[in-house]
């Protein structure tokens, strides 16, 4: 029997290509060819009204091939493309969704957005022209920032009362009645900063129009080939079979290249159809800050009420999310924080309310975790904040909310970001936590910070417990084709942007099939290969796309057994494969894969050794058709992974943070992760996920955040300012620990994990950095992130140290809480 | 083209290439697009993210801030020149690659190249670093995947590989 790989920590096979330069990412598609450059003029004002563009003169600059502004779009051969650009995904609550157009119509809202395309010979040529067009402006008053959008003084839409785009309620019980009828309530108001994605590589797409056949070939950066595909045939007035989409290697996405269609993924397709030549649009950093997307920006406030042990009765929460100028990605954010935001527990009662609001800055679509890091903060605060009031342990108050092991499918009577219920399939907190708590040694902490307390240092320990919905639907699918060499071409039509799924789908394959690893290839993205397929988000390549391969190479399997079977004389049952080779137990008898899959295929034509062998005058009954009735030729599987709804996957996050006493700077002393994704593919790569995660966000929680003036100018637009992580801000040691509750929706058992490391960061850093402070300073508490050292010094600086000495214990904070709101009632 | 255009002499990974170009063309643009040298990534063209990084005559410089022209006379190396001549058509992976290879130390891999170079600077300065200096070595290369744990341990396992193959 073949070693089974599902499990095994496999050495990535992209890895050599990458290694050696010869990855090709989608800049490097026709480098050093004939192709033109494209160049984008873009808005330098917040909220205008365009009076007049002046393109007089651009075209004379040598080298420029074209330029277009909005008037020369919805010509007679894509009339659609003079349209508002499509609105991915409607809700019915989505009352005022509102999408930009490719190239800006009468009115810009926010920096960046695009106005005018240029192609030219090459990209200096293309900016040079674009430098050239004279756009007249009438300045409307930018909305910034969710207050002034919730003010509503001024409008980002004038058609938008309010700036309100949706407003959705859902309820679980009676919760204002059970916070009121509590022992205790208490309330918070929680704010997060945007922050962005950012992969290395932004956005880009070419585009190559062939005249003789008729079609058109689209490289794409993009989370969806098959979602940018369709995007291109409806607004380039194309038939679905005119149009290919290959997603080469992609330099990062992290949720911004689930957006589509971009302008330029339409603008460069339209231009290489009318110029006739291939043109290449590739983004550069000051525009991805710019003209991609953002996220995380929320503001909560939450009445919760809670028992002696600390159970929530109710939880009531409203928040505000700023959705930036344009909804083309729905409510998906605001819907995951409102049901994810539940995390491992069960109140007794939740009602959440949230607003999605319009500003005149770039707008919000998925950003790794999707909304979730929000809900996590939210919560997590809460039950800090609970066991703050409590004097109780942090650990015990979660504890005392967790849903228990025997109570999964545990439904929380809410409808989730895929329109299902949010119906929790398995998971185990109580193991979950226990694991944590021996991990970053919570029990032990104490101790540790009396030791350094004596040595005048101020040190806090945080955890926050998460779980993550993965896996959404609705479907995707998997073919996969034996050769007559024996090797296994396996695609996939979800992409790749740095997951190793060429590795992890491989090892699938290999396992259900019992072929070598190394004769098995994957494809993933390219639309040639598998047009049927939705997209790598929500932690769904694995859950998805694994459960796909697996499916379709046990489909190839059986036809495998059939055809071997019958040329072995043998029964199916006693066929076993390994290593490529099918053999009757017990006897001698056998047949490699190649040699099945020339059976499978009966042919007029020989061109080689192995193709002599199904040949008219070799193979076949001359009593039977050559193909049996319901058969077809080829040694193939297709088949396709649909799921009822979500699996949901879990963790906590526990970080031990020591701040200076002066300077209230923030180190990193221990970090350590229980992740639960159901069963591992890989763990190599898990890990991977989990460390990169960890990484955005010590990001997101201690120095990632879009600072927009006043007048909408993203201020720190470029890698000097915007402060991504390098190695010196990141823990130097993750320590890991994995739990395995499979998943009973799909057949391996597999949870999501691509997004997880990255939901709970806000939360813990949050709990830990008050954990230090505390003691120090009364009733300091931290409701917004990210923070930075000098916020942590002004929040030092409006709560005085107490007279006496400080306190150390938790316990003895009960008295001094300094939430906006704390009341308790007598007992009876 | 308008432009004013330089004749320009390029010697990439011991290759000599002559070619003609605008005085403002960047290094990386030219090993990139007139070269078709992909395996040099751009990820922020002012300096700071490092995935742009190659040798110029061995140290280690973001070729999105340099000229074309200001590189003619020297010896460059980029990512397709760290791999090893070992009789095959590939070639073997250098140290540095092997390394990488070994410990995970890359998932999109669109960082790596500038990672790649800059450590093979660094490992020929100080061959047996610390774990601390390993830090050191990679602190001014960003990536958005890996945490940079994974390319920490690279950077030791290459060290080890290197005195091996020595």
């Amino acid at each position: 029997m073949t070693t089974k790989l599902f499990g095994e920590k496999v050495p990535r096979v992209e890895d050599q290509r990458f290694l050696r330069g010869k990855g090709r990412y989608v800049d490097d598609v026709l480098a050093g060819h004939d192709v033109l450059h494209a160049a984008v003029l873009r808005s330098p004002h917040a909220h205008a009204r365009i009076v007049d563009i002046d393109v007089s003169g651009v075209l004379d600059v040598e080298g420029v091939h074209l330029v277009w502004t909005h008037d020369d779009l919805g010509g007679p051969l894509a009339p659609q493309m003079a349209e508002p650009l499509p609105l991915l995904i409607p809700h019915p609550q989505l009352t005022h969704g509102r999408t930009q157009y490719a190239l800006a119509k009468d009115e810009v809202n926010h920096v960046g957005e695009a106005i005018a395309f240029v192609v030219a010979d090459d990209r200096y040529l293309a900016e040079d022209a674009a430098g050239r067009i004279k756009v007249s402006y009438e300045f409307l008053p930018p909305v910034v920032g969710l207050e002034a959008a919730r003010a509503a003084d001024h409008l980002v839409h004038e058609d938008v009362p309010g700036n309100v785009a949706a407003r959705l309620e859902q309820e679980n019980g009676d919760a204002r009645a059970a916070i009121a009828s509590a022992p205790h309530t208490l309330s918070l108001d929680l704010t997060v900063e945007r922050s962005a994605s950012t992969p290395l590589e932004g956005r880009g797409t070419v585009a190559r129009w062939d005249p003789d056949t008729g079609r058109l070939t689209v490289w794409s950066s993009t989370q969806t080939s098959t979602g940018v595909r369709a995007a291109v045939a409806a607004k380039l007035g194309l038939d679905l079979a005119q149009v290919d989409v290959v997603t080469p290697d992609v330099g990062g996405g992290f949720g911004v290249k689930i957006n589509h269609p971009w302008p330029e993924e339409l603008l460069v397709p339209l231009a290489a159809r009318t110029l006739g030549r291939p043109v290449k649009f590739t983004e550069d950093r000051r525009e991805h800050f710019v003209s991609a997307a953002h996220e995380r920006g929320q503001l909560h406030h939450v009445e919760v009420g809670y028992d002696d042990e600390g159970r929530i009765l109710g939880l009531d929460v409203r928040f505000w999310h700023d959705n930036g100028a344009y909804t083309p990605y729905g409510l998906i954010v605001p819907i995951i924080t409102s049901t994810q935001l539940l995390g491992p527990y069960k109140p007794g009662a939740y009602r959440v309310v949230f607003e999605s609001l319009y500003t005149n800055t770039v707008m919000v679509t998925p950003y790794r975790g999707a909304g979730r890091p929000q809900g996590c903060y939210v919560m997590e605060r809460t039950m800090d904040a609970i066991a703050a009031a409590l004097g109780k342990d942090r650990t015990e108050v979660r504890a005392a909310n967790f849903i228990q092991p025997d109570e999964f499918p545990y439904d929380h009577g809410l409808v989730f970001q895929d329109g299902r219920e949010l119906e929790y399939d398995s998971g185990d907190y109580p193991a979950s936590l226990d694991k944590l708590k021996a991990l970053v040694g919570w029990d032990d902490f104490a101790a540790f910070r009396e030791k350094m307390a004596r040595e005048g240092r101020r040190v806090g320990i945080g955890l926050a417990c998460y779980v993550e919905g993965t896996g959404v639907g609705p479907y995707e699918g998997a073919h996969v084709h034996i050769e007559t060499s024996g090797k296994v071409k396996v695609a996939t039509g979800l992409t790749t942007q740095g997951q190793g799924h060429a590795t992890v789908f491989a090892q699938i394959t290999a396992d259900a099939l019992g072929v070598p690893f190394d004769h098995v290839e994957v494809v993933t993205g390219d639309t040639r290969r598998m047009p049927y397929a939705v997209g790598t988000f929500a932690s769904r390549a694995a859950v998805m796309s694994g459960s796909a391969v697996h499916l379709a190479a046990l489909r190839a399997r059986e036809k495998v057994l059939r055809i071997a079977a019958d040329a072995l004389e043998a029964s199916e049952e006693d066929l076993e494969i390994a290593d490529g080779v099918v053999s009757v137990r017990g006897t001698d008898a056998t047949i490699d894969l190649g040699t099945v899959a020339v059976l499978s295929n009966p042919l007029r034509y020989a061109f080689d050794e192995a193709s002599k062998a199904a040949t008219q005058f070799t193979v076949g009954d001359p009593g039977k058709p050559p193909v049996a009735e319901d058969d077809e030729p080829g040694l193939e599987g297709r088949d396709f992974y649909s799921p009822e709804r979500s699996t949901f996957a879990s963790g906590m996050h526990a970080v031990i943070v020591e701040t200076d006493p002066d300077t209230a700077e923030i180190r990193i002393l221990k970090y350590a992760v229980v992740h639960d994704c159901g069963r591992l593919i890989n763990p190599m790569i898990v890990e991977g996920q989990i460390h990169g995660g960890v990484a955005q966000g010590v990001g997101g929680a201690l120095l990632e955040r879009m600072a927009y003036d006043e007048s909408g100018q993203l201020v720190n637009a470029s890698f000097m300012d915007f402060l991504m992580p390098y190695v010196t801000e990141v823990p130097e040691h993750i320590d890991i620990d994995h739990l395995e509750t499979p998943s009973p929706l799909n057949p391996l058992g597999i949870k999501g994990a691509g997004e997880a490391g990255v939901i709970p960061s806000a939360a813990v850093f949050a709990s830990a950095i008050e954990d230090a402070e505390a003691p120090y300073h009364d009733g300091l508490v931290v409701t917004a992130m990210p923070i930075s050292p000098s916020e942590l010094f002004a929040l030092r600086q409006s709560h005085p140290a107490p007279a006496a000495k400080p306190r150390r214990s938790r316990a003895a904070r009960k008295s001094t809480s300094g939430r906006s709101r704390t009341s308790s009632k007598e007992t009876s | 083209m308008g432009e004013d255009v330089q004749e320009v002499r390029l010697t990439v990974n011991g290759v000599v290439h002559d070619l003609r170009v605008p005085a403002r063309r960047l290094l990386s643009d030219s090993l990139r697009h007139d070269l078709g040298l992909t395996g040099t990534h751009v990820g922020c063209e002012h300096g700071v993210c490092g995935a742009c990084t190659v040798l110029v005559d061995g140290r280690p410089v973001r070729s999105c801030l340099m000229f074309a022209v200001s590189a003619v006379d020297s010896e460059i190396t980029t990512v397709e020149g760290l791999t090893e001549r070992d009789g095959s058509p590939e070639g073997r992976l250098g140290p540095v690659q092997q390394g990488f290879a070994d410990c995970h130390g890359l998932q999109c891999g669109f960082c790596t190249p500038g990672f790649l170079t800059t450590i093979t600077a660094g490992l020929r300065d100080n061959p047996d670093p610390t774990e601390d200096e390993a830090r050191e070595m990679i602190a001014g290369n960003l990536c958005r995947c890996t945490g940079y744990a994974n390319i920490v341990a690279s950077v030791l396992r290459a060290a080890q590989i290197a005195s091996e193959r020595a």
